[in-house]
């Protein structure tokens, strides 16, 4: 073997890549199974019908979503082409007020306003309850996207971005969807201080 | 000077408005945490970093196709292929960047549809342009493809750095498709978001960084093209043999399965690797020439790029890609901290290098020195450093107060960001942002004038 032949190290960048590429590609496979909505870790869309909790799970060493008995979104049941056509329009309107330049969800994102990972099961939102008049949580988080200026959080104020109250039914749906995938304990210690209490 | 040279000196002045521009709305986006009333109800804190980071990304984007542009004739003997559909797209990319801008900064948001996605905002982090830029971008690379693809065919010849560069260009055009679709599920969209950030910022971009550092290092060193394709080679093999599994890295909490947590650790903490090649590589040149050069600024940025790039990339990379730091660190200013240290010395300091070989040309400067360089060396990268360490406390704060003792909720959140240590870091963070400013400024300045002080240049001259 020449060390100092360039060719020889073309031959290892060559073959180092095709070795990593196939790998990538069969891990990619099984990987966009398990995060289909359905797939071992990502939920139906059909999830904001229910309960969904955030509990320790002591085989796994963290917090894992729970999901419960029916607790249906703002009320009313959604078949499976209505919850996904809910989360399609909240995913929408996410992209489009480029949420995730302020926030970060799954902790990828902006670092300026809080992460949303769990938002949906954040105790907060009991407080924001009485201060809105809301009856439920949901009923809490429409208003305060609807305008967050009038709620404000501290000393920094969620702009009003002209949300309305179809699309702010729709990011809530979502933000529950998305409170109900299996992060692998991502937001860690999420909610436990308080349950400790 | 060929044709394509003269068009790569005009991406480098865009590269370099363009980080003037990056520079200013950081500086915008570092007050904001000062001040959360600044320009609120005009330009919220989101526009603010869709214009940082966009323009981050264009302008090394310009920087490296300004550099392939100028090496290209030169290293094989012609004129760039189909130059004159380049000298137009040329054009067409600065008016869409500043269409683009203008756009994001009177509009800000559409509603809820598709059409809101094509023309005014596309809400994904890093590919936030609307997609008719997106594609115009598309275009362009296309072109910029055909351009090295094309030169190498009529010439009839290609070395082993062009090989290299044309085989690059080909996953960067495919993997930045994944800018268009809007996927539902936060999940897969994440999922494929990130082939599109690692595999190009992890990968495809360093391979790129790699190739126009090694023709650098040959105009500026002289080094021996044998010598510089065998490390091109080492290093090629190493990132991608580390990078492309450290993809794993960004898998750890999206929803994908906890397999993610071993590989994507594993490969990423070995990623500093070839960037330590790097290192060992500049240093043995440097030292070779005894540290001397006709043009010592760009010998200057590349060490500091090599510098940069094992530190800022490889050791803050490390330092929070073990997915146990991970959890606690993962969306804090930590990450900030790691990400300004890692663009500033993988990429930026690069390009600075090849624009300062490119004006030795251009100006016909025997010898490139003087003392503004050194002034704005000194601050850019005293500011950019002394930004990171300011980040690092912050972010350690956050992982802290935020996520290890508070778990995580809004209320965590905020005191988090009440937290004296967090606030402090982010003053000092913005007061390093104003000295690295100065120092953007400073380069501007030695930029425009230099061959134009002439007793400045014969003093420096006469010194050596």
């Amino acid at each position: 073997m020449d060390f100092d032949d360039p060719a020889f190290w073309r031959a290892g960048a060559i073959s180092t890549i095709a070795v990593m590429s196939i790998v990538l590609i069969m891990l990619t496979i099984d990987s966009l199974s398990a995060i289909s909505p359905g797939g071992s870790h990502v939920p139906t869309y059909t999830v904001i019908n229910q309960h969904i909790d955030y509990k320790f799970d002591s085989n796994r060493g963290f917090d894992v979503p729970v999901i419960g008995g029916a607790e249906p979104l703002f009320g009313k049941a959604l078949d499976e082409t209505a919850a996904a056509a809910l989360i399609d329009h909240g995913k929408m309107v996410i992209q489009s007020r480029a949420c995730i330049d302020c926030h970060t969800f799954f902790g990828n994102g902006a670092y300026y306003a809080p992460d949303l990972t769990k938002a949906w099961l954040d105790p907060a939102w009991g407080g924001w309850q009485a201060v809105t008049g809301a009856d439920t949580r949901e009923g809490a988080m429409v208003k305060f996207l609807m305008d967050p200026e009038q709620y404000r959080t501290w000393t920094r104020t969620m702009p009003n971005l002209g949300v309305t109250e179809p699309e702010a039914r729709a990011l809530v749906g979502y933000l529950k969807w998305m409170s109900a995938v299996d992060t692998n304990g991502f937001p860690p210690n999420f909610n436990q201080i308080e349950k400790r209490q | 000077m060929y044709r394509s040279q003269t068009l790569a000196v005009k991406y480098f002045s865009a590269a370099i408005a363009l980080f003037g521009v990056m520079t200013i709305t950081g500086l915008i986006a570092a007050y904001y945490y000062i001040n959360p009333d600044f320009l609120f109800g005009i330009l919220p804190f989101s526009i603010a970093k869709i214009l940082h980071i966009n323009t981050l990304v264009i302008w090394l984007l310009m920087g490296f196709m300004g550099s392939i542009y100028w090496f290209l004739p030169g290293e094989l003997g012609r004129e760039t292929a189909g130059i004159w559909a380049a000298e137009i797209l040329f054009y067409v990319f600065c008016a869409a960047v500043a269409v683009v801008a203008v756009v994001l900064i009177v509009f800000q948001y559409g509603g809820s549809n598709e059409a809101a996605l094509w023309l005014i905002n596309q809400g994904r982090k890093y590919v936030e342009a609307p997609r008719w830029a997106a594609l115009g971008i598309v275009v362009i690379m296309v072109v910029f493809a055909y351009n090295v693809i094309g030169t190498a065919i009529a010439a009839r010849k290609t070395t082993g750095i062009i090989t290299v560069l044309m085989i690059d260009l080909i996953p960067l055009i495919l993997l930045y498709l994944i800018a268009f679709p809007a996927i539902s599920n936060m999940s897969a969209d994440l999922f494929w978001w990130w082939w599109l950030v690692h595999l190009w910022v992890e990968a495809t971009w360093e391979v790129l960084i790699g190739c126009i550092m090694a023709l650098a290092l040959m105009q500026l060193l002289g080094t021996s093209r044998r010598i510089v394709e065998t490390w091109l080679y080492i290093e090629v093999a190493l990132v991608l043999g580390t990078g492309i599994l450290g993809l794993g890295h960004h898998y750890f909490w999206i929803g994908t399965p906890s397999y993610w947590l071993t590989i994507g650790g594993f490969f990423s903490a070995l990623e500093p690797l070839p960037l330590l090649g790097m290192v060992v590589h500049a240093v043995y040149d440097a030292g070779a020439q005894h540290m001397k050069t006709t043009n010592r600024p760009a010998l200057y940025w590349m060490m500091a790029e090599a510098f940069g790039n094992f530190i800022g990339a490889g050791v803050w990379g490390f330092m929070i890609t073990l997915p146990q730091v991970n959890l606690y660190a993962h969306g804090t200013q930590w990450t900030v901290s790691h990400g300004h240290f890692a663009f500033w010395g993988a990429y930026s300091c690069g390009v600075i290098s090849v624009l300062y070989l490119v004006l030795q040309r251009t100006r016909n400067l025997a010898i490139v020195d003087g003392s503004l360089w050194k002034w704005s060396f000194a601050a850019l990268n005293l500011g950019l450093v002394g930004m990171t360490g300011a980040l690092l406390v912050s972010g350690f704060v956050q992982a802290f107060v935020e996520r290890a003792i508070g778990g995580s909720t809004l209320d965590a959140f905020i005191s988090g960001q009440e937290n004296a240590w967090f606030i402090d870091g982010m003053v000092a963070r913005f007061l390093l942002a104003i000295v690295f400013t100065a120092g953007y400024v400073v380069l501007v300045w030695d930029v425009l004038t230099l061959g134009r002080r002439a007793p400045a240049v014969a003093a420096a001259a006469a010194a050596q």
